[in-house]
């Protein structure tokens, strides 16, 4: 019985994964959610998160993506990320320290202070960080 | 020696086109591999979005969106992609022919059509050749990027959105290979469903969230990918053809060369000859 599925993450600027699955863990915009063999067409939004992926032979491998879309038919997964990265390829400090300014920045408001911007910095630099903490566990 | 000063001159005038058109030749090949390296690392999710949204063109939605509406055709839409600059050979011809062979099929059933111009040859010839151009990109460069198209493809979304145009067409050249490209006239809007077989049963998305929220972002999403694909498609046909098109002017120039070196000789021996036999026909009447 076929209990995997092909699963292709795209960004905007090059192929990232391409290959058999057994399930599919990504941060949907109404929160996490699990894609297995079988599971009903499906069309969500992405916020920015970890996707993890547990490959055919039981391994894992974390992406990162900054939001995008997931669809899902019968046996194929597409991912269509705005930019995605290898987990691996994320830098903990570099995001650590990027969260630490956004939370600054909404902290001490100034004159000319875009809270959206800052709000997206500071979710994406979040959700960099649960990426990289996952791959650590 | 008859015309022996104008050929000399010919001969250099044309080995400092053959310096410029060898110049031009080198820095397109040098230009090619980046541009087509952007090509085809867009690819993948051109592919991938253009497939989802075949998918979701074949379900059968409470939402209906108005992108996958079929509407009675009153006017149409043309996205008509084409470089900045010449000495491309027939690239850019090749597309406008095939985009007047098409609109031609609307403007006999009295059809009236929209232009969106993307690259300065698109909006020159349509501004002489008399259609309506209603938008206009020009100066992309070599690297586009997506926020500088999306102003004049969002007009001709506006306006399907608001019902002036009830189809979508892009026009633009197709990256076979380096020595062929194939101009493509292609429907954006309203979307054509895939012809998958096991997607013709009744079926729908789950959507999260609601239907609406998410297409209207996804379908936005495809439109610019395609066009976005469509220019660094275009970009990339558009070195390689300057690239052969200047090597083959580089190579007829040096035929050309080649040739006019040899009437010069004739030429300059000629002159010899007739000289020798005046000499020679003085000497004697002396």
């Amino acid at each position: 019985m076929a209990t995997t599925m092909h699963c292709d993450i795209v960004s905007a600027e090059k192929s990232i994964f391409s290959g058999a699955v057994q399930m599919v863990v990504a941060a949907g915009s109404q929160g996490d959610l699990g894609v297995s063999f079988g599971h009903a067409p499906l069309l969500t939004a992405l916020i920015p998160g970890p996707v993890r992926l547990i490959l055919d032979d039981g391994k894992e491998e974390v992406f990162y993506v900054s939001g995008g879309f997931l669809e899902v038919q019968r046996d194929v997964v597409t991912l269509l990320a705005d930019t995605a990265a290898r987990a691996d390829d994320l830098d903990e400090a570099a995001a650590a320290k990027a969260m630490e300014h956004a939370e600054k920045a909404i902290a001490n408001q100034g004159a000319e202070f875009d809270y959206s911007v800052a709000a997206k910095e500071l979710a994406e630099a979040a959700a960099q960080l649960r990426a990289l903490r996952q791959i650590k566990k | 020696m008859a015309g022996g000063k104008e050929i000399r001159t010919k001969i250099a005038s044309i080995k400092n086109t053959q310096k410029i058109t060898k110049a031009m030749e080198m820095v397109s090949a040098s230009k090619m591999r980046k541009v087509q390296d952007r090509m085809k690392l867009g690819k993948p999710y051109a592919h991938r979005i253009r497939s989802v949204i075949g998918h979701v063109a074949n379900s059968h939605s409470e939402y209906q969106h108005q992108y996958l509406n079929n509407r009675e055709v009153k006017r149409v839409g043309y996205i008509v992609v084409s470089t900045d600059r010449g000495l491309c050979g027939g690239l850019n011809i090749n597309a406008f022919k095939a985009t007047v062979a098409s609109m031609k099929e609307w403007a006999d059933n009295n059809i009236e059509i929209d232009i969106c111009a993307v690259g300065a040859r698109a909006t020159t010839f349509f501004n002489n050749f008399g259609g309506n151009v209603v938008a206009a990109v020009r100066d992309l460069g070599d690297a586009p990027e997506v926020a500088d198209i999306i102003g004049a493809v969002k007009i001709m979304l506006d306006k399907f959105d608001s019902g002036n145009i009830d189809k979508l067409m892009i026009v633009s050249n197709d990256f076979v290979n380096t020595m062929t490209h194939q101009p493509a006239v292609n429907q954006l809007l309203p979307l054509l469903p895939s012809d998958e077989e096991d997607l013709q049963r009744h079926w729908d998305y789950l959507y999260e969230p609601d239907a609406k929220e998410l297409l209207d972002s996804l379908l936005l999403r495809f439109v610019e990918s395609q066009v976005y694909q469509a220019v660094v498609e275009n970009n990339a046909c558009e070195q390689a053809a300057r690239m052969i098109a200047m090597k083959s002017a580089s190579d007829n120039a040096g035929e050309l060369i080649e040739q006019l070196g040899l009437v010069y000789n004739k030429a300059r021996q000629a002159a010899i000859t007739q000289e020798l036999s005046e000499i020679a026909g003085g000497a004697a009447a002396v």
